[in-house]
């Protein structure tokens, strides 16, 4: 029944040798490694840890357990968001006893993690800091988003690890050997043709939050082979297509055939094959949007994080043109906010109007007025989470949507492939 | 009786109830035990206490923590019977055993086995770390 074989370090650790802290880690690590009939453990050069989000007394109490016990992290570790905006507390609400609890208990725990040595990046966009993995390499991501992207952009390997799992893998530098960790599970398994979509659609970055929802819906967690899309793609794109395929689905990776490092470059004959037409596009848009027209209360853009890249984009289209009528939010990461600041990006947002968000994002946490109703995004990922988690309409539209929208103080849409 | 797999070890006993669909704990229960997924055909249905049969979880690895949570709140179930393994649940219950010392036990039954158990009679479950039985 039982096949895993540890290393004599491995076993060492598990018994106590490195201290309470790290054998508690190992006992979480190893226990995982048999519920999936691992043979054995990897080694991982990096982990991402989303633990740090707030979600109740056990996220302190295992933290806090970690930190008595001595725990600290071996490898090069990275912190997802968090419930607060460590920079701008006095965005978060704290009108109702649960957000003071929130607010105070979140804090709490994102300091709990620093002190198990983490890196405070606070972003769910790892991959867009220095010292990305590389092609190959074994780490262990948790948040959807980030595997995605990192198994499938990137060609690092790591499974969908999350809470509790995602520290002990830091703490004792393995992961099991299981899933995305082993080559074999890393083929793709069903293809899908965007060539029908054409050049313009698939030039516009509406393409891909609309491509991975409707993706991830078809397959779940399986492996996604995308054919016909541009060779040039911005990975800005392809985090927009990996973050709604994770959500709608469970991908936890994707191929592009031309573009991505492991991608398929024989015949794709043998695999189940789907079309993809405007139409479908146009009716995934329609599936994705809870309103599709009329007035709108605010716009939050930025999920996953905005790179240096969209602040930029976003930049260029407020520094002309006529005023915001609406509350509008970017989120992105503390590293490229302090880029955004030193070139002055940051100014010309902020000058427009625009809140920005960092450490934190605006679905997770008591940031948009209970007040608001009717929200534009362009992420798919925020579309199909911010209904059910701070009970709003959303909107689906590309960045110059959410933009002229926001001018407009009411949904303004053009036709897709028009 | 029938033999299972054990993800987390545990014994408990508890009127089942079966879920017709996949559940994320996370964003589909609330801190009660009850489902609140609107788009869950139980949706209002009660979990504390009762031996949840379900054929896996869903979305996200969040649900590791409402588990665990709901563990240590006494509002989880009782036990967690599986057709496939989890590796998101069985670490919610872990996580609960580590911190609190509540042993939630999560077991796998395959099919056919999984679709023979009966809905309407008291469910034991008895999982050990190499080896589970249920009986009724």
């Amino acid at each position: 029944m039982d096949n895993l074989r540890l290393t004599a370090e491995e076993e060492r650790m598990l018994g106590g040798q490195d201290g309470d802290g790290v054998a508690l880690a190992m006992r979480v690590i190893v226990s995982l490694a048999r519920v999936e009939a691992a043979p054995r453990l990897v080694e991982i050069t990096s982990a991402h840890v989303d633990s740090c989000l707030y979600h109740g007394q056990v996220s302190l109490d295992f933290a806090h357990r970690l930190v008595d016990l001595g725990a600290k992290v071996r490898v090069p570790t990275t912190l997802n968001v968090g419930s607060m905006d460590l920079l701008h507390p006095g965005l978060i609400r704290t009108g109702t006893e649960t957000e003071r609890e929130i607010a105070r208990s979140g804090r709490e725990l994102m300091s709990a993690y620093v002190d198990l040595g983490c890196t405070p990046t606070w972003t769910c966009a790892p991959y867009q800091l220095p010292n990305r993995p590389g092609l190959g390499e074994h780490v262990a991501w948790a948040e959807s988003n980030a595997i995605v992207f990192a198994n499938s952009v990137l060609g690092a390997r790591t499974d969908r690890y999350g809470d509790f799992l995602d520290i002990c893998a830091a703490i004792t530098g393995r992961a099991p050997y299981s899933g995305l960790q082993t080559i074999d599970a890393r083929r793709g398994t069903v293809v899908f043709d965007c060539r029908s979509l054409g050049e313009r659609f698939l030039r516009s970055d509406l393409a891909y939050p609309l491509l991975g929802h409707h993706v991830g819906s078809l397959v779940g967690s399986e492996i996604p082979v995308l054919v016909g899309i541009p060779e040039d793609v911005s990975e800005d794109d392809l985090k927009a297509f990996g973050a709604a395929a994770a959500s709608a689905g469970g991908v936890a990776m994707f191929h592009v055939v031309g573009v991505t490092p492991e991608a398929p470059t024989g015949s794709l004959d043998h695999l189940p094959r789907h079309d993809i037409d405007l139409e479908t596009m146009r009716i995934t848009r329609r599936r994705l949007s809870t309103i599709a027209s009329g007035g709108l209360d605010a716009v939050s853009v930025g999920t996953p994080h905005a790179s240096y890249a969209e602040c930029e984009r976003l930049a260029q289209l407020l520094s002309h043109g006529r005023p915001l009528k609406l509350p509008f939010y970017l989120s992105t990461g503390r590293a490229t906010r302090a880029r955004a600041e030193e070139t002055g990006v940051l100014r010309t947002i902020e000058a427009a109007g625009v809140t920005v968000v960092v450490d934190t994002c605006t679905y997770v946490t008591s940031i948009l007025s209970p007040a608001w109703k009717n929200v534009m995004t362009n992420s798919g990922k925020w579309a199909h989470y911010a209904p059910g988690n701070i009970n709003v309409d959303v909107v689906l539209g590309s960045l110059e949507e959410c933009v002229a929208s926001a001018r407009a103080a009411q949904v303004v849409l053009e036709e897709l492939g028009g | 009786m029938i033999a299972a797999r054990t993800l987390h070890p545990g014994n408990a006993s508890g009127e089942p109830v079966r879920l017709s669909a996949p559940l994320s704990f996370w964003g589909g229960t609330d801190k009660q035990g009850r489902i609140v997924d609107a788009h869950h055909p139980q949706c209002g249905t009660i979990l504390t206490g009762r031996v949840l049969v379900m054929e896996s979880g869903r979305g996200s690895s969040s649900a590791s923590s409402v588990l665990a949570e709901q563990i240590r709140a006494h509002t989880a179930p009782a036990a967690i019977i599986l057709a496939r393994p989890d590796t998101i649940i069985a670490l919610g219950a872990l996580v609960a055993h580590e911190l609190y010392g509540l042993a939630t036990p999560v077991i796998v039954v395959e099919r056919p086995g999984y679709d023979d158990l009966p809905t309407d009679r008291l469910l034991h479950i008895d999982a050990d770390p190499l080896a589970a039985t249920i009986s009724w």
